[in-house]
């Protein structure tokens, strides 16, 4: 009796559940941003074939349960099978497949086939970033191989190949695209499984190593929407993130004649160390002669830190990325970075920083070496490697032999939301989850004291 | 010379019957001990998933609040949970545990045919429990890739367990494979071999037929498996490239060209969606007999249930690409997988009616095994019809790898044959035990289980709407996600705490049990199948005393006008009870194997 009861209230509010959801519940679908509203359509008539098929099937049992429940002078009745009733029940199954069947071939078919206008743009997925490169004028993406891959060619566009001279390469997870302009998304991944995923375009793919997958959509609406990785990708697959930014056609030309060429990426002048010296002239206080750091006057040790790092933090700092509200100390490098008049600038200081000879900084923090290395290893070595040397990769700066007391002051502040949760700081939001593996100040001199060993 | 039927020889053959404590409850080749051996290992490697399960949970509800839950441990989680519920606690909880007690008491067998290799199955099932656990004690602990286990993620450094933990758990899955096979081989030979007098296979109990259909589906699955990690475990130790293209390990491309990740994809799911099925099978089987028995009715249309097992065990085998829509495979292929997916549920569905309209006219007896049953049906029915949103190739793209994915397949595949679990273990273990459970506390557990189970997946479905991906250790900030999922998510694992809490219900009872419950009755149900008609409770050692009983009628002799009593024991000869339906059971219009 009870049970009649409670499985008609369950199949009510699940029914009710369902329909708050539809109509306004925070729950449901988010709204549809792609010309694919047949494929939400099919979602619909599935609902209706099999919702009936829940509420009828439930109910009926119900009723069985209460109406047969045993009583005394009751009988079961002996009726091993009914052939009518059972052919019958095969026809109304058959025919409500068949309508959830049809429409859902139809629609494949017409994601499968890429209508001719769309213009193709690369999706390049590698732990834990996403890279995207739009052909040129020619219309075409130059061949790429994981062979040519290096941190000046991410993408291992073939240098040979003339139809890769002009490809857009964007090495940040932003993109854009033209609205109502469909787009071909060919997938291709350096080196694990992952899957391009916007929820608003509702449709997704794997990318998979070793060949070129694909999609296909037309968006329709403006905005800015968060492109996910939804296929396990290792340690760091829940914070690999993106944007996509669907804007006017004229708004699109403009984005993408201001992102470099390949050719340009290629070309470019080697950086010019004697005026990297020059303007050092202003850091050395903080940081050293020979960028060896002083903590007495905060400022960590650079020598033997990566171009690449050095560059982008000195880029955060100028455009307010970094050195924002609540980060006291690093406030003080945004007019630092400020005497820095472009970008050819910083790269002339990195560049002057990477000519320093390396001696590992002194060691001012002690911790439980263990623990730390047990923390490191299970969540830290993914990207910054297990000998804490870090890799332009996984875009992960050195940590072996660097400051330490830097090291903690710098988690601590990721872990305070400090640093990293900057809508433009495209790498940060990663360290915010990351530390999260170290609960406690104690914590993270442990591990502080075991990058220590790491030299 | 003529072919005698094993039963007609019972005379020649010679039990083994045990000298010693440690022969009899050691190395045991009685099926009865072997099926509780494989249970109770199986139900303790799954005590391990379901606490990996209410870790991570309280990773997801309460972030950050579990302190020693970081990423890596979360993947690793995760994936242990996965894998040791489908196919260590499942996979052998149905074949090994209520296969080796069911089969050969149902087929009125004195034991299964290979007793001695009965015993190889249950102690090499136990050795592959042991490495699989031992991998959370070598340096970088488990394999946190997933339960998929997709190449070449697993191993390579930015996954947990990539090194020692993978290279355990394919060995392991090896190891579990030869004990199935073993296994296997008994359950298949027995049913056709070891049936008694006058049990044609259309006599047999659906729960025969179930584990049988499942046994055949694993024999012919589980190889893919096996083919599958020896060639993953050559890529890792022997640097081979069969799943391994040319790619780049952080930042350092490796020695690897030419092999396929979706290859392996296919490989594991040519094995993983059989697998469904293998756990499911069983679980429609025995539930039929549950629903039967309580209400008094023979399961409706009987023919069609045995025919729909078959039917979809075939079909199993040819769906599995429903798991790769957005795989990266030709996607030409969606086409033919949502086809024969939706195919699949034809045969599905019609056994949910027949379960249904086995209650319709019945006389419906509200035991703690029959609550399990109607629980059962009722999740299945929502786990099913969600399938069919999956399965149907174009619903696929905005739902692959969400939550509704991981709701899914926990209702169809994880909350419903659970629910069978308990309703056979309730439902049997008078039969097992000699004692009866305590009957409130088993129906408080169901309470708890069935409403408990609900409450975490409704919501978890629409999360997956939403587009919440699965396989995320904080949904860190989004656009589209509000808010208020993570308060959704909290209150998931509170109802998931409550769910896994409420267990000890269970496990008290049949402990306490098994020592103070009431003497139970022989067949306190009046089930008409044959092993509740032994002639001792539990049965000893050959089950049937001095002669092997006949078989004169099939298993769902309920109600029959005119009987006695509401049930007639499939071993009443026709001359004292009133015959079965001649013109669908007569034994000699019954073209089955055993008149071969």
């Amino acid at each position: 009796m009870a049970l009649a009861v409670v499985v008609v209230l369950l199949v009510v509010g699940s029914v009710i559940f369902h329909f708050t959801q539809l109509y306004g519940g925070p729950w449901y679908f988010t709204d549809i941003a792609a010309d694919w509203g047949t494929i939400d359509l099919t979602i619909n008539i599935t609902f209706w074939v099999t919702g009936f098929v829940f509420v009828v099937v439930n109910l009926f049992m119900a009723w069985c349960v209460y109406k047969y429940r045993q009583k005394d002078g009751h009988k079961a009745v002996y009726e091993p099978e009914n052939h009518k009733l059972e052919v019958g029940l095969t026809a109304f199954t058959t025919i409500g497949v068949i309508a959830m069947l049809a429409p859902g071939l139809f629609v494949w078919a017409q994601f499968v086939t890429v209508p001719e206008e769309a213009i193709e743009y690369e999706v390049l997925g590698q732990q834990w970033q996403w890279q995207f490169r739009y052909p040129g004028a020619d219309g075409q993406l130059g061949f790429a191989d994981v062979s040519h891959v290096s941190e000046s060619n991410p993408f291992g566009i073939n240098p040979e190949d003339p139809a890769g001279q002009d490809d857009v390469v964007v090495n940040d997870p932003n993109m854009h695209l033209a609205v109502n302009q469909p787009v071909h998304a060919l997938l291709r991944s350096n080196d694990v499984l992952h899957n391009y995923t916007v929820p608003q375009f509702r449709v997704k793919m794997d990318l998979v190593p070793g060949l070129v997958s694909y999609l296909w959509f037309d968006p329709t609406k403006e905005g800015t929407y968060d492109i996910l990785c939804e296929e396990l990708c290792g340690i760091g697959h829940f914070i690999m993130r993106g944007s996509v930014k669907v804007e006017s056609q004229a708004e699109f030309d403009a984005w993408i004649s201001s992102q470099p060429t390949f050719a340009e990426t290629q070309s470019m002048a080697a950086p010019n160390i004697a005026a990297g010296q020059t303007a050092y002239a202003i850091c050395a206080t903080c940081h050293g002669a020979q960028g060896e750091g002083n903590s007495a006057l905060n400022g960590p040790k650079l020598a033997g830190q990566d171009a690449w790092y050095l560059e982008r933090q000195l880029k955060y700092f100028k455009e307010g990325v970094r050195g924002g509200e609540g980060d006291t100390i690093g406030s003080a490098m945004v007019p630092m970075a400020m005497t820095l008049a472009d970008d050819n600038a910083i790269r002339n200081v990195a560049a002057y920083i990477e000519t320093f000879t390396d001696t590992p900084a002194p060691t001012t923090i002690a911790g439980d070496i263990e623990n730390g290395a047990d923390i490191y290893d299970r969540n830290c070595a993914a990207c910054h490697l297990d000998d804490g040397a870090g890799t332009w990769y996984t875009d992960a700066p050195a940590l072996a032999g660097m400051s330490d007391w830097y090291f903690v002051r710098q988690i601590s502040n990721f872990g305070a939301g400090i640093r990293g949760l900057h809508p433009n700081d495209n790498f940060g939001e990663q360290m915010v989850a990351m530390a999260t593996a170290m609960d406690s100040v104690e914590e993270i001199n442990d591990v502080a004291a075991y990058i220590n060993t790491l030299r | 010379m003529a072919y005698v039927p094993l039963a007609d020889r019972d005379h020649e053959m010679e039990m083994h019957h045990p000298h010693s404590w440690v022969e009899k409850y050691v190395w045991s080749q009685d099926h009865k001990v072997i099926a509780i051996q494989y249970g109770s290992i199986a139900v303790f490697t799954g005590i391990v998933g379901l606490a990996l399960s209410l870790l991570f949970r309280m990773q997801l509800g309460f972030p950050d609040t579990a302190t020693f839950i970081d990423p890596s441990f979360y993947y690793q989680a995760v994936t242990m949970h996965g894998m040791i519920m489908v196919v260590y606690l499942l996979t052998a909880l149905f074949l090994g545990g209520f296969g080796n007690y069911l089969i050969p008491l149902m087929c009125g067998a004195r034991d299964m045919v290979f007793p001695f290799m009965n015993m190889l199955s249950v102690w090499v099932f136990l050795v592959s429990v042991i490495i699989l656990m031992a991998s959370f004690f070598v340096g970088g602990g488990p394999t946190g890739g997933g339960w998929t286990l997709y190449p070449p993620q697993t191993n390579l450094a930015g996954t947990p367990g990539h090194d020692m933990g993978i290279v355990l758990m394919l060995i392991s899955l090896g190891v579990f494979i030869v004990a199935t096979t073993m296994g296997g081989l008994n359950y298949v030979v027995t049913v056709l071999q070891y049936r008694c007098r006058g049990l044609t296979m259309m006599r047999l109990p659906l729960s025969v037929w179930g584990i049988f259909v499942a046994t055949i589906l694993a024999l012919f699955a589980f190889p893919a498996l096996l083919v599958a990690a020896i060639m993953m475990l050559f890529d890792i130790l022997a640097g081979t490239s069969f799943f391994m293209p040319a790619i780049i390990e952080s930042g350092t491309p490796l020695d690897h060209n030419g092999g396929s990740p979706v290859l392996f994809q296919h490989l594991f799911w040519f094995f993983g969606h059989p697998e469904v099925y293998i756990v499911a099978l069983p679980a429609f089987g025995l539930v039929s007999d549950v629903l039967s028995v309580h209400a008094r009715k023979n399961i409706f249309g009987y023919r069609m249930m045995v025919w729909a097992i078959i039917a979809i065990g075939g079909l199993s085998f040819i769906v599995w690409a429903h798991h790769m829509y957005v795989s990266g495979m030709h996607p030409y292929f969606g086409f033919f997988f949502a086809t024969t997916t939706l195919i699949i549920a034809v045969p599905t569905a019609l056994k949910v009616y027949n379960w249904v309209l086995t209650l319709w006219e019945g006389d419906i007896r509200l035991n703690a095994p029959m609550y399990f049953a109607i629980g059962f049906i009722f999740t299945f029915i929502h786990g099913g019809i969600t399938g069919l949103f999956l399965g149907n190739v174009v619903i696929d793209l905005p739902l692959s790898d969400t939550y509704f994915v991981v709701a899914h397949f926990h209702m169809v595949m994880g909350v419903s044959p659970v629910l069978v679990v308990f309703a056979a273990i309730y439902h049997w273990y008078p039969k097992m035990s000699g004692r009866m459970f305590h009957s409130g506390m088993a129906k408080l557990h169901f309470w708890c289980t069935f409403l408990g189970t609900y409450a975490i997946y409704l919501p978890m479905h629409y999360l997956g709407f939403l587009g919440v991906p699965r396989r995320y250790y904080a949904l860190g900030t989004t656009d589209f996600i509000p808010q208020s999922a993570q308060d959704l998510n909290t209150t998931i694992t509170i109802a998931a705490l409550f769910v896994g809490a409420s267990q000890l219900l269970f496990f008290i009872n049949i402990i306490w049990s098994l020592r103070y419950g009431p003497k139970a009755d022989p067949n306190p149900w009046g089930a008409a199948s044959l092993e509740w008609h032994t002639p001792d409770t539990p049965p000893s050692h050959g089950n049937w005393g001095d002669s092997l009983p006949t078989v004169y009628r099939w298993a769902y002799d309920y109600s029959v006008p005119g009987a006695r009593e509401d049930f007639i024991a499939q071993n009443t000869p026709e001359t004292e009870e009133p015959t079965v339906d001649e013109q669908h059971f007569d034994p000699d219009q019954d073209k089955s194997l055993a008149d071969a």
